[in-house]
């Protein structure tokens, strides 16, 4: 049985969303032994000063992240679409965050 | 700060740093009357937010010392941050003790130029933790007492300790509910860890009777403090409910003393010599708010008062 117990808890990532309307954002990671254990820990950590109204945690490794090696193949045949990009539009002034 | 409308939210431009720090901080005693509620004698009033500033004031101090020694990192950084919130409450209630008391002495004075015989606080705030399952099952033990305390204080006849108790059932809340989750992790975890939360539980089991035990003060200020007698049924029924999820036996009574070997305490002080029945029956039934405390409060004052008293007036 003592062989079972691992000596450092596995990583989880936090998102924190700061008010309602607005995206969780990651601000950081930590370790705890489980996902429940993850939020409470999330809660003294990273909301300490008023930050959040929701948590999100999530098992380091379970995020799947592209690559350095991938960065020419997946990002460098946008460099050059202007056309992709909203520019030609007006944007309403009551339209924020754009 | 709450939104209904989501855009609102969006079109909020004014706090730019609202991803390094919150905002919205609000004071808890904003607009509250600070006079002395009708018929209430401020010498009494000043004792009992004493007793409860005391308790939130030494176990501040208890947790404090667990800083660089916790476990892991993030545990370290819970319970600093419950220290916090007992330390915010105990400041609040110290300033309601001194304006009761209407000698002129803040929140400084009485937390740090006070004798030990002056402290009013319950033994369990005050004893050392062996151990990290010590400290858990006097936490759960603090904070389940404590919430159903403030939750009933929060309709206190004096304002200010209503707004105080108010604020602190959120922050107790959480104390409760982290105590609770690591007492059944370690109660229904390994054989060791299940042997030291038992442990733990035993050692701080012989201090519970004189959390809810009356004291005239209490019973005087009708409808201003609480009779702790009457949060023994909740108190009962939670820890009930925790130690059953624990899978964890309640210890029965007199099974443990203060100095069963089990848990190390060899180096407790008792507060009097003799057998623990003499000993017990010679602190009377409300020793803490009585003044009367083991050489373990010495230590913890020299330590926090320290430097006030080194350096008398001093500010940074």
């Amino acid at each position: 049985m003592s062989g079972e117990i691992k000596h450092e808890w596995p990583l989880f990532e936090v998102f924190v969303r700061a008010k309602r309307g607005l995206n969780h954002v990651h601000v950081g990671s930590l370790r705890a032994a489980d996902h429940e254990m993850a939020l409470h820990h999330a809660r003294d950590l990273y909301t300490r000063r008023n930050e959040g109204v929701s948590i999100w945690v999530v098992k380091s490794d379970d995020v799947v992240a592209s690559g350095p090696d991938d960065k020419d193949a997946f990002f460098g045949p946008s460099g050059d679409k202007a056309y992709r990009h909203p520019t030609y539009y007006a944007i309403p002034d009551s339209v924020p965050h754009i | 700060m709450s939104f209904d409308d989501a855009y609102q939210a969006l079109t909020d431009h004014d706090d730019d740093a609202r991803w390094a720090y919150g905002t919205g901080f609000a004071d808890p005693l904003a607009g509250v009357p600070t006079t002395l509620p009708e018929g209430v004698d401020g010498a009494d009033l000043a004792a009992y937010c004493l007793m409860i500033a005391d308790d939130a004031l030494i176990l501040s101090h208890r947790l404090q010392q667990w800083v660089t020694r916790a476990p892991e990192l993030e545990d370290e950084m819970a319970i600093a941050n419950i220290a916090l919130d007992l330390l915010g409450q105990a400041r609040l209630l110290l300033t309601r003790a001194g304006e009761a008391e209407g000698a002129g002495r803040d929140e400084d004075d009485l937390a740090y130029l006070r004798e030990a015989a002056d402290f009013r606080h319950v033994r369990l705030a005050e004893v050392r933790d062996d151990d990290f399952g010590h400290l858990i099952a006097r936490l759960l033990v603090f904070a389940t007492w404590r919430l159903a305390l403030l939750d009933r204080l929060s309709a206190s006849r004096d304002p200010v300790l209503s707004a105080i108790a108010a604020k602190g059932v959120k922050e107790v809340t959480y104390h409760r509910e982290y105590a609770a989750g690591w007492t059944v992790r370690l109660g229904d975890g390994t054989p060791l860890s299940r042997q030291r939360m038992q442990a733990g539980l035993d050692a701080v089991w012989p201090l519970i009777d004189e959390l809810f035990e009356p004291h005239p003060i209490e019973q005087r200020l009708t409808g201003v403090a609480v009779d702790p007698a009457s949060l023994r049924p909740e108190f009962d029924a939670v820890l009930a409910q925790v130690l059953a999820a624990a899978t964890l036996d309640a210890p029965a009574p007199g099974s443990a003393t203060r100095d069963a070997p089990a848990s190390g305490s060899a180096t407790r002080d008792a507060p009097v010599s003799g057998t623990a029945t003499h000993e017990e029956a010679a602190l009377g039934k409300t020793p803490g708010r009585d003044g009367r405390h083991g050489g373990e409060l010495a230590e913890i004052l020299s330590e926090m008062q320290g430097l006030a008293r080194a350096t008398p007036g001093g500010v940074w």
